[in-house]
Parts: structure tokens; C-alpha cells; sequence
């Protein structure tokens, strides 16, 4: 399932393999990618081992307000 | 718990720090003054050290890692006003960037927000106001003066002047009735409109639209790529150097301060935010670039070519005269070409029917046709057959051209006209002559382009040799290809491709997309409502203006320029803070001060490509 979460302005392209590394570490990701430019985390996860919710919680986690998913 | 916000923070820490710096360097009262200093590494710095945990969690050392590294060494060797200051200058840096970036994204922001966000339905007889999201294909929508349209649809009734500034770049509002179609993200300005919704949400062309530009921010230049992979093993060998230094000079403050400058955070932003500025500031002018390297292309591109019709010429070929022969006349002629023409979707052939219909004739559908790619078609009308078409088709079906035929096409033709040759099985019936004017803005442009260093301008069509070569000479062209099908265009553009480098094509987009996909770059002049011209161009002219061509390239090379100038600062402030860190002039504040500098001065350079203008001459 393929989903692109809309976060607060990223300014540091730090951010960008913070952000990423993360999304490694979690079971069920498949693949990620953090659009610098747009402030866009776009995420393919298996929904069966990982919830949209617990994606999202996550980046909460690292310090980046999600403001919307689609 | 009261919450810290960001700004608090901000005015918090610059009140403790003057103060600090007053009671140290003034008032010599360096217990208070340390006692600040620490308050403010603390609270500027809590949020940089948790940013710094959460990524050393996953294993990442970020920029956040690197400055808490340099501000615990520092007050670890009592260096407080240092660790004051390095906080403090990275916390409002950050700050300061992002606001800055915030602007370069601003025009594309604007653009999203137009999107509209609710519509009003009538389902089951009743009003409703529902968000735009919402709306089903078939829905009847009522839009009312001043409120925008939400759907891709038709006008079931109801008159209204509508402003398509969005989709079209024309400022002009447009008159929709009945039968007529609206677009998402337009402006009803005065009336009133029923429409039945085609497409919706995500379908409409609006939609594309912003998805296209928002997606293009995030499509990496060359450059954008190259510079991260610089950045990737930059950092690294930064760290290794500072700890290198430090065993070889035992000088903590040293390898802390080169840790500092460390981030590379000016080089890695350089590319990003000039070409996210530029798509803006594109954006805001109805020319949308398909990513970075779209922008990057252009901005180098040397050698032009044109589609001629609809990009050079208007679009809207008429007939001019008709030279009727075997004592036909032209109304005669006129009904058996007209009629011929009733199953062709060929351009020219709308031309010959509306002509007819003009002039009050009785077209009629004709017992048989068949077309005959790129030459014209046969068919049979009343009992007869006839051919259609053009020299080609003439030569295949060994129909001799008289000596008068011939003489008054090739004069037409010498003037730019387009001949049409009617024939039935054995000669020739009729010439019917039509022209399609060259765009008043064409002839300038292309001397404009010129002037701006493009070296070669060519143009492609599949019209006849005299007729192009006619119309290339009005608009001083360098080049004319001729009589070639959509494939041959494509292929001419190759043999371009590895004589000149890169080539770039302009078309309409709808009948040349081949064409558009093999250059190196396609633009696509008014492709609005056509999908296959979104997807095949790289950048595409939301209204069909050939201006909109020179201030795409204009914009495209100050982007590219904007770039190399972030670069090259980049580059040298990096190369000079690591020098003077090594010649012990630059310390560790001042390190912070300069590197936090260089990102604010690259973003500050790239807001400037927001104000690019078009050149209104």
C-alpha cells in the first residue's frame, strides 16, 4: 500500500535521512522516500504488519508534525 | 504544562545571551554571565539534543548530532559562551531557513490553495453544499457568480462570463452556455451555470495540474544529484578529519570547530531551493516545468524546432480561393470536396467545410470513403469517385497535373498557401487553396530567441516544400523540414540529436506528441484538457502564447544561473571555513555564525528567481 504524508516545512536536508533511516528500521516498509522540496514522506508498507497510523505516530516521534495523508 | 513554542524560545534565549555577552565583557561579573550562558545552551539546545537522540536511535548522525557533539565538548573544556553561541546561532539559523524556505515554495503554495474546496450539487431536488472531494461524475452542480467551478463538466444551462486564468493563462473571461465545457479551478465572474460533472476530483484537469507542479519539485536535477552525493561523503570526511586533527594537535576547540563546519548545509540546499523557485515562479505564469531536470535542460538548450501548425501559424487554416478546371465551377467543386471531406479529421478539411457551410452549400455524406495515410482519401459521391488529396496522391493514382494546374499551384504554394488537389479518376477537377496565418507574435520571437543565443530554430511540418519553405522565410528560420508524418518528425529530431546536442521541440502537443517525446525537451503550447500532452511534454505553456517560449527560456536560464552562483558560493565558503579553521582564525561561534550565513545568503539568492519577469516587448 502506497501512501504520502504531508509534513510540516522540512528545512534541514538532514532531515531527510533522519527521516528515512527511520522508516528502515520498521517492519512491514517496503520502501520510502522523503520529497525534501514538498515536505512529503511517500511510503510503500505491507498494511498487514504495519498500520498508517503507527507510520504516522512514528514520524510524530522523530520530531515532524504529519499534516495530512493520502 | 506551559509549552515552549519555537518563537518563545527564540526571544528567550537572545534576551539571555545579550546579557550574558554584557555582564561578561562589561560588568566582569562572570559567575551570572556563565550562569546565562548555560541557561541559554540549555534552552536553545534541548531541542537540538532531542532532535539529535531520536536520529542516533535509528542510527543516524544528523546535523542535529554534530552540533550537540560540539556544544558538549565545548562545555566540557569550559568554553561556555561558545556552547551559548554555537546553540543559539544554529537554533535561529534554523529558524530563519525555514521561513526563508517557506518563501521559495510560496508561488506553488498559492497555486494549490486555488484549488476549490467545496461545491454546491442538486441531488434528489435538493441544494447541497458538499466538499469538492465529493461530487460524483453526473452530478448537477450550480455554480453562482464569484464562486469557482469545482468539475470537469458541460453546461446544462444557464449563461456565464468565466474566468479560465487557471487552466488556460488567459486573463480574458470567456462566455459559457449550454453544451459548453468548464473546467475545475476556474472562475465563474458574472451568471450562472448548471453544469453536469464529467470528471471529478482527481481526473479534472486542474487537478493534473497541481499534481504535476507539485510533483516537479521533487523530480532532482543532475545537479541536485550530483551536489547530494558530494554532501554524502563530504560530512564523513569532515568527522574523520576533525578527529584526525585532534590527535595530531591534542586541540579540542580545533576539532570541534571543524565538526561545526561540518554540515553542509548551504551545498546541499543550493540546487533544491533555486529550482523550486524557479517551477514557482514559473507556475505563477502559466509555465509549468515537469521537474529540475526539465528546468536545467532548457536552460542549455541551443537548438529549437517548431511545429508549424497551431505553434507558428494560428492554427486556423481558411480556404483563400479555389481554381476550378473541366469546366466545373466553384460551387460545384466546392459540394463534391466539402462532401468528401464530412468523414476526415484532418485539419484542413474542417477548413473546406466550414468554407462550404459558409458560403450555403449542401454538404452530404458520401456512399464510401477510404482514407489513404498521408496523401488524402478516395471516395464515391453521387456515382462517381474522387480523389482528394495531396501531390502524393496524385502521383500514386498516375494523375497527370495539366500545365495550368500545375503553374497556379506552384504560385500559391510560393505564397505560403496550402493546395488541396480535387480530382476524379483521370484529371485534375479543382485546386482549393488554404492558408493558415503565421502568428503576429512569431516573427519577433524568433529574432528575440536569437538574440538570447539560440544558435538554430527549425521548422517541422507536413505540409509541402514551397509552402514551408515560404512561411520559414517570412519568419527568418534557419531550417525547414517538410511533408513528414508524425513519426518523421520524431526522427528528424534524432538526426538533430546527434548533429547539435540537445534539441528542443515545441508543439501543440496534441498531433505531435512523438515529436515531443523524442527531443530532448518538449514544450507544449496550450496543451490544456489534452493528457497526452501533460504526460509527453517537459514543460508545458498553459496558454497557447508563443511569449510564454521566451520567458520559459528566460526563466529556465536564470535558474540555471542562480544554481551555479549558489554552487560556486557553496563551494567557497566551505573551502574557506575549513582553512580558517585550520590557520586557527575561524573559532567555534564564528564557524556557526558563518555556515548558518551561507545557508540564509543561498536561499535569499534563490527568492530573487521568484520576481523573474517576462520581458514585455
Amino acid at each position: 500500500m502506497n501512501k504520502t504524508y504531508q509534513l510540516e516545512t522540512i528545512s534541514c536536508p538532514s532531515c531527510i535521512k533522519k527521516i528515512e533511516g527511520m522508516l528502515k528500521t520498521l517492519d512491514g516498509v517496503e520502501s520510502s522516500e522523503v520529497l525534501f522540496n514538498s515536505s512529503r514522506v511517500k511510503v510503500n508498507f505491507d498494511e498487514s504488519t504495519i498500520s498508517s497510523a503507527l507510520i504516522k505516530a512514528k514520524i510524530h516521534q522523530l520530531g515532524y508534525n504529519v499534516l495530512s495523508e493520502k | 504544562m506551559f509549552k515552549l513554542t519555537k518563537k518563545h524560545i527564540i526571544q528567550l534565549s537572545t534576551v539571555m545571551i545579550v546579557l550574558a555577552f554584557v555582564l561578561s565583557r562589561f560588568l566582569h561579573l562572570q559567575n551570572l554571565a556563565v550562569a546565562l550562558m548555560l541557561g541559554t545552551t540549555f534552552i536553545a539546545g534541548t531541542p537540538i539534543f532531542k532532535k539529535a537522540w531520536s536520529a542516533l536511535r535509528y542510527k543516524i548522525i544528523g546535523i542535529d548530532a554534530l552540533v550537540s557533539i560540539a556544544v558538549i565538548g565545548a562545555l566540557f573544556i569550559g568554553e561556555y559562551w561558545e556552547a551559548a553561541a554555537v546553540t543559539y546561532l544554529f537554533m535561529l539559523g534554523d529558524y530563519l531557513e525555514s521561513r526563508t524556505i517557506d518563501k521559495t515554495r510560496e508561488s506553488i503554495k498559492a497555486l494549490l490553495d486555488l484549488a476549490p474546496k467545496q461545491s454546491v450539487v442538486i441531488r434528489d431536488g435538493v441544494e447541497m453544499t458538499i466538499p469538492a472531494d465529493e461530487v460524483l461524475i453526473n452530478d448537477t452542480v450550480i455554480v453562482r457568480s464569484g464562486e469557482k467551478i469545482a468539475v470537469d463538466g458541460t453546461v446544462l444551462k444557464g449563461i456565464a462570463s468565466v474566468n479560465q486564468a487557471s487552466i488556460t493563462g488567459e486573463s480574458l473571461p470567456v462566455q459559457k452556455e449550454e453544451g459548453m465545457e468548464v473546467y475545475s479551478g476556474t472562475m465563474l465572474e458574472t451568471g450562472y451555470l448548471l453544469i453536469r460533472a464529467d470528471k471529478v476530483g482527481e481526473d479534472t484537469t486542474f487537478a493534473k495540474i497541481l499534481q504535476l507542479v507539485e510533483d516537479a519539485q521533487d523530480s532532482k536535477a543532475k545537479t541536485q544529484k550530483f551536489m547530494e552525493r558530494f554532501a554524502r561523503y563530504y560530512t564523513p570526511f569532515v568527522v574523520v578529519l576533525a578527529v584526525v586533527m585532534y590527535f595530531i594537535t591534542r586541540d579540542v576547540e580545533l576539532a570541534l570547530t571543524i565538526i561545526v563546519i561540518a554540515c553542509p548545509g548551504a551545498l546541499v540546499i543550493s540546487t533544491p531551493v533555486s529550482i523550486v523557485a524557479g517551477i514557482g515562479s514559473g507556475a505563477k505564469h502559466g509555465v509549468l516545468f515537469k521537474g529540475g531536470e526539465s528546468i536545467e535542460k532548457l536552460g542549455k538548450i541551443k537548438v529549437l524546432a517548431f511545429d508549424k501548425t497551431g505553434t507558428l501559424t494560428q492554427g486556423k487554416p481558411v480556404v483563400t480561393s479555389i481554381a476550378s478546371f473541366n469546366g466545373y465551377t466553384e460551387q460545384e467543386v466546392l459540394v463534391i470536396a466539402a462532401s468528401g471531406e464530412t468523414t476526415s479529421e484532418h485539419p484542413l478539411a474542417k477548413a473546406v467545410i466550414d468554407y462550404a457551410q459558409n458560403q450555403g452549400m449542401d454538404i452530404q455524406q458520401p456512399e464510401s470513403t477510404e482514407i489513404i495515410p498521408g496523401q488524402g482519401l478516395r471516395f464515391e459521391f453521387k456515382g462517381k469517385v474522387y480523389y482528394l488529396g495531396n501531390r502524393k496522391l496524385t502521383q500514386t493514382e498516375h494523375i497527370q497535373l495539366s500545365a495550368e494546374a500545375e503553374k497556379s499551384l506552384q504560385t500559391h504554394e510560393e505564397a505560403g498557401e496550402t493546395g488541396i488537389i480535387l480530382t476524379d479518376d483521370k484529371t485534375v477537377l479543382a485546386l482549393i487553396y488554404i492558408a493558415d496565418t503565421i502568428r503576429p507574435e512569431a516573427v519577433q520571437l524568433i529574432s528575440r530567441l536569437r538574440k538570447s543565443g539560440i544558435k538554430h530554430m527549425v521548422m517541422l511540418t507536413g505540409d509541402n516544400p514551397r509552402t514551408a519553405q515560404a512561411i520559414a522565410k517570412q519568419l527568418h528560420l534557419d531550417d525547414v523540414r517538410s511533408e513528414l508524418l508524425p513519426a518523421d518528425k520524431a526522427n528528424v529530431l534524432k538526426e538533430f540529436k546527434s548533429t547539435y546536442g540537445h534539441v528542443a521541440m515545441v508543439g501543440d502537443g496534441i498531433n505531435d506528441a512523438p515529436a515531443l517525446a523524442s527531443a530532448d525537451i518538449g514544450i507544449a503550447m496550450g496543451g490544456v484538457g489534452s493528457d497526452v500532452a501533460m504526460e509527453t511534454a517537459d514543460v508545458i505553456l498553459l496558454s497557447a502564447e508563443l511569449r510564454k517560449l521566451d520567458f520559459a527560456l528566460g526563466l529556465s536560464r536564470a535558474t540555471v544561473q542562480n544554481m551555479s552562483q549558489n554552487i560556486i558560493f557553496a563551494l567557497f565558503v566551505a573551502g574557506t571555513l575549513l582553512a580558517g579553521v585550520l590557520v586557527k582564525t575561524v573559532n567555534l561561534s564564528f564557524g556557526m555564525l558563518i555556515h548558518e550565513l551561507s545557508v540564509f545568503l543561498v536561499i535569499v539568492n534563490a527568492v530573487r528567481l521568484l520576481k523573474y519577469k517576462e520581458t514585455q516587448k
